[in-house]
C-alpha cells in the first residue's frame, strides 16, 4: 500500500480535527439545551472521513444514516445545514442533499441501503459513470434489507460500495450477539462480490480501499462491501448511558488506539508536520465549529408552513385545507 | 386525433403525447398494457420492474411484450423481494427516473411496507422537496379470484392513511387506461390498485378521458341514492342499480377513483341531490375508507342528508379462502339490504 502524500495526510488531519471538536461540541450543547439530541461518532472519525474523502464528488453520491457527520464534513456539507436535524430543525437536515452528493439524513436502521443500489442502477442505466456509497453499521447489518439490497446489487452488478462501519456496539447489543459468523465482510461471498476487512481506524487503510473500491465500481466491475472494525467511543446518543451494558476498563481495552492519535503520530513521525501546525489546526477546527454554534443558534424555528409544503410536489384540496384551518387557528402567520 | 396531455414528468423528462387515437374495445388487461407501452414510449425515464414482469409478462400479462419492445434495461425483472423492489425504486427516482414497479399481489406489498411508509412517501418531505418520488407503484388489487391467502387484500385504507401517498384504483378498461396514464405523469408516488377480478372484462377506451381524471365520477346518474365505490365495486354497484331500477328506486353510482386525496366536492354534490348514501367497499368494515367517506358525507350535507351513511363492506375477519368468498365480498343482496336501510329509515 503506497503511504498517501502529504499535503493529504495534513488535509485528512485537518477535517479529522474538525469533526472531532464539531462532534465534542454537539455532545456539550445538548447538555447546554441549544440542540435536544445528538448521534456522537467519536472513534469513527478515520472510517468516516477517510471514505467520505474518497469520494469523487463530481460523480459519486452517498447515503448515510444518523451518525454519518464526519462524512458530511469531508463531502464539504454545509455543517449547520446538516447540524439542523439535531437542533430538531428538520428531519433530513437543512443542507441540499442533490448538490452536496448526501442523500437526506434518515432514522430508519439499513433504510437508505436499497436506495445506494437504486440510485447506483440509475448510473448504469444512465450510461453514467458515478458510484453511490452506502453507510450502514454492524447494527444495521441484521436487518433484512441489507441482504435484498447486496443479493440486487450483486444481481444488477451495480456501481455501489457497501461501507459497514462495525463500531462493536449497536446501541447495548455488541456484535458478538449481532452479527452470526462474527463477520459482515464474509457475507459478500455468498453473493459473488468481494468483502473486505479493514481496519477502520487507519486512515490511510480506509482511504486506500474505499478509492479501489468506488473506482472498480465505476469501471464496470460490480458491488464492493467494505467492513471498517472501529469503536464507538462514546454512547450511542446523548440519550444513552453506556454504564448500564459496558465498564469504563472494557472501553479502554476495545477500543484500541484513538484515530486521531494513530494519524497524529505518523505525521509527526515522518516529519510531514511539528506539533505547532496541528496546533494551528487544532485553533482553526475551534474556529470552525464557533461558527457552526453561532449559525445553528440564529437559526430559529423553520416556518410551520413547511410541515404542509413539502409533502407533495403536488398538493392537495385536503392537505391546502388543514393548513388554511392550522393558519387560522395557531398563533403563526 | 385528441390530444392530451396528462402532465410534465417530473423528473423534466420529455413527455409526448402518443396514446390511443380512437376508440378500441379493450380488457382491463390490455388497457393497462397498452397505457405502459405509450408510458415507455412517451418518457424515456419510465421503468417497469418487479418480479415476473420481464420475459413472462407479469402473471396478469398486464406487462406482456413490453421488455421485448422497450429492452431489457428497461423492463426487467428484478429477485423476489418487494422491499428491494420499492426500495431501489426511491434510489432510481433520486437519480431522476420514473419508476413504474410492479408488486405482483395485494399481499405482497407488507413486506414492501417499510420501504414504501418510512422511505417513498416522505422523502419528497425529508428532502425538502429535492428528491421527488415521481414513483407509480402498480398493485393488482382486492379479491374475486378464488385466489391463496394474501392473494385478495383491500390496502387502501392502509395506504391513504399516509401521509405523503397518493392512491387511485379504476373500476373499468377506460378508467385504467387514463388513471395509469395520468399517475405516471404525476411527481408524487401513486399506489395503483388493479382490480384483478376486473382484468379481462371488456369495454370501449375512449381516446378522451372525457373528465377531470383528478376526481371522482358519476359513473351512473340517479335520484335517489348514492353508491360511492371504487374498483371493482364499481361495476357490482352498476349491477345492483339495474336491479333496484326494476323496483323503481334511482340508484346513482360515484366511482370515487381517488382513495387518496377523496374528492369531497364530486361526493357532496352527488349526494347533495340524492340525500342519501350507501359506501361499498370490499376492505373490512373497521377503520376502513367507508368510515373516511361517510364522515366527509356527513360533514357536507347534513342538514340534508334524510338517513345516516350506510356501509356494505367486507367483514373484520382475515380476507377468506375462495370457498368462502362470496360470503365476504359485497354481494348483490347485501347492497340491496344496504339500500333499503338508507331508503327506509325513519327518524326516531
Amino acid at each position: 500500500m503506497e503511504p498517501l502524500p502529504a499535503e493529504e495526510l495534513l488535509g485528512l488531519y485537518a477535517l479529522m480535527t474538525e469533526v472531532r471538536h464539531l462532534d465534542r461540541a454537539a455532545v456539550a450543547w445538548q447538555r447546554q439545551g441549544i440542540i435536544p439530541g445528538y448521534a456522537p461518532l467519536l472513534g469513527q472519525e478515520a472510517a468516516q472521513v477517510g471514505s467520505g474523502f474518497a469520494m469523487d464528488r463530481t460523480l459519486d453520491f452517498a447515503f448515510p444514516t444518523y451518525r454519518e457527520m464526519g462524512v458530511a464534513r469531508a463531502l464539504d456539507v454545509d455543517m449547520t445545514g446538516y447540524m439542523a436535524t439535531h437542533k430538531a430543525s428538520w428531519h433530513g437536515g437543512l443542507y441540499n442533499p442533490v448538490t452536496s452528493r448526501l442523500a437526506p439524513i434518515q432514522a430508519v436502521v439499513a433504510g437508505s441501503v436499497l436506495h445506494a443500489v437504486g440510485w447506483a442502477h440509475g448510473q448504469t442505466l444512465a450510461g453514467e459513470s458515478g458510484a453511490a456509497l452506502s453507510y450502514f453499521g454492524d447494527g444495521a447489518s441484521s436487518q433484512g434489507d441489507v441482504h435484498e439490497a447486496m443479493n440486487f446489487a450483486a444481481i444488477l452488478r451495480a456501481p455501489v460500495v457497501f461501507f459497514v462501519q462495525n463500531n462493536g456496539w449497536a446501541i447495548s447489543v455488541p456484535t458478538e450477539k449481532q452479527v452470526a459468523g462474527g463477520s459482515v465482510a464474509a457475507r459478500g461471498a455468498g453473493y459473488g462480490i468481494p468483502g473486505v476487512t479493514i481496519d477502520g481506524n487507519d486512515i490511510e487503510a480506509v482511504v486506500h480501499t474505499t478509492r479501489w473500491a468506488l473506482e472498480r465500481a465505476r469501471s464496470g466491475q460490480g458491488p464492493v462491501l467494505i467492513e471498517a472494525l472501529t469503536y464507538r467511543r462514546g454512547p450511542h446518543s446523548t440519550a444513552d448511558d453506556p454504564g448500564r451494558y459496558r465498564t469504563l476498563d472494557e472501553e479502554r481495552e476495545s477500543a484500541g488506539p484513538d484515530p486521531m492519535e494513530r494519524l497524529r503520530d505518523r505525521i509527526l513521525g515522518a516529519g510531514i508536520a511539528d506539533m505547532e501546525a496541528l496546533a494551528g489546526m487544532e485553533r482553526e477546527a475551534a474556529a470552525a465549529v464557533d461558527q457552526v454554534r453561532i449559525k445553528l443558534t440564529g437559526l430559529g424555528t423553520q416556518p410551520g408552513a413547511e410541515m404542509f409544503n413539502f409533502v407533495f410536489q403536488e398538493s392537495t384540496d385536503s392537505l391546502n385545507q388543514q393548513a388554511e384551518q392550522w393558519r387560522k387557528e395557531s398563533d403563526h402567520d | 386525433m385528441t390530444e392530451t396531455t396528462y402532465a410534465q414528468s417530473a423528473t423534466g423528462a420529455e413527455v409526448h403525447t402518443t396514446h390511443i387515437q380512437e376508440p378500441r374495445v379493450l380488457s382491463m388487461q390490455q388497457a393497462l398494457n397498452t397505457a405502459l407501452d405509450e408510458i415507455l414510449a412517451s418518457n424515456t425515464k419510465a421503468l417497469v420492474f418487479g418480479e415476473d414482469v420481464g420475459h413472462l409478462g407479469g402473471v396478469f400479462r398486464v406487462t406482456d411484450g413490453l421488455q421485448a419492445k422497450h429492452g431489457s434495461s428497461r423492463v426487467f425483472d428484478t429477485p423476489l423481494a418487494e422491499s428491494g423492489i420499492l426500495g431501489l425504486a426511491a434510489g432510481l427516482a433520486m437519480a431522476g427516473f420514473t419508476p413504474l414497479p410492479e408488486v405482483q399481489f395485494d399481499g405482497f406489498a407488507y413486506p414492501a411496507i417499510n420501504q414504501i411508509v418510512c422511505q417513498i412517501a416522505r422523502l419528497n418531505y425529508r428532502s425538502r422537496g429535492t428528491m421527488p418520488m415521481p414513483i407509480t407503484l402498480r398493485v393488482p388489487s382486492f379479491g374475486g379470484i378464488r385466489a391463496p391467502e394474501h392473494h385478495g387484500e383491500s390496502l387502501e385504507a392502509l395506504f391513504a392513511h399516509v401521509p405523503g401517498l397518493k392512491v387511485v384504483s379504476p373500476a373499468d378498461p377506460h378508467q385504467a387506461y387514463h388513471l395509469l396514464r395520468y399517475a405516471a405523469a404525476s411527481p408524487d408516488p401513486v399506489i395503483f390498485m388493479e382490480p384483478k377480478a376486473r382484468y379481462w372484462q371488456k369495454a370501449p377506451v375512449e381516446a378522451a378521458p372525457g373528465d377531470d381524471l383528478a376526481g371522482a365520477r358519476i359513473a351512473r346518474h340517479g335520484r335517489h341514492l348514492t353508491l360511492v365505490a371504487w374498483g371493482a365495486m364499481v361495476a357490482r354497484c352498476l349491477q345492483v342499480a339495474e336491479l333496484a331500477a326494476e323496483d323503481g328506486i334511482d340508484v346513482e353510482v360515484l366511482d370515487l377513483r381517488w382513495l387518496s386525496p377523496i374528492d369531497g366536492v364530486t361526493l357532496a354534490e352527488s349526494v347533495g341531490r340524492t340525500r342519501r348514501a350507501v359506501v361499498v367497499h370490499e376492505a373490512p368494515l373497521t377503520s376502513g375508507l367507508g368510515a373516511e367517506v361517510a364522515q366527509l358525507i356527513t360533514a357536507s350535507c347534513f342538514d340534508t342528508l334524510r338517513s345516516p351513511v350506510e356501509r356494505v363492506t367486507g367483514f373484520d375477519v382475515p380476507y377468506p379462502s375462495g370457498d368462502l368468498e362470496d360470503e365476504y365480498v359485497p354481494n348483490v343482496d347485501r347492497i340491496l339490504y344496504g339500500i333499503q336501510r338508507v331508503l327506509e329509515y325513519k327518524r326516531g
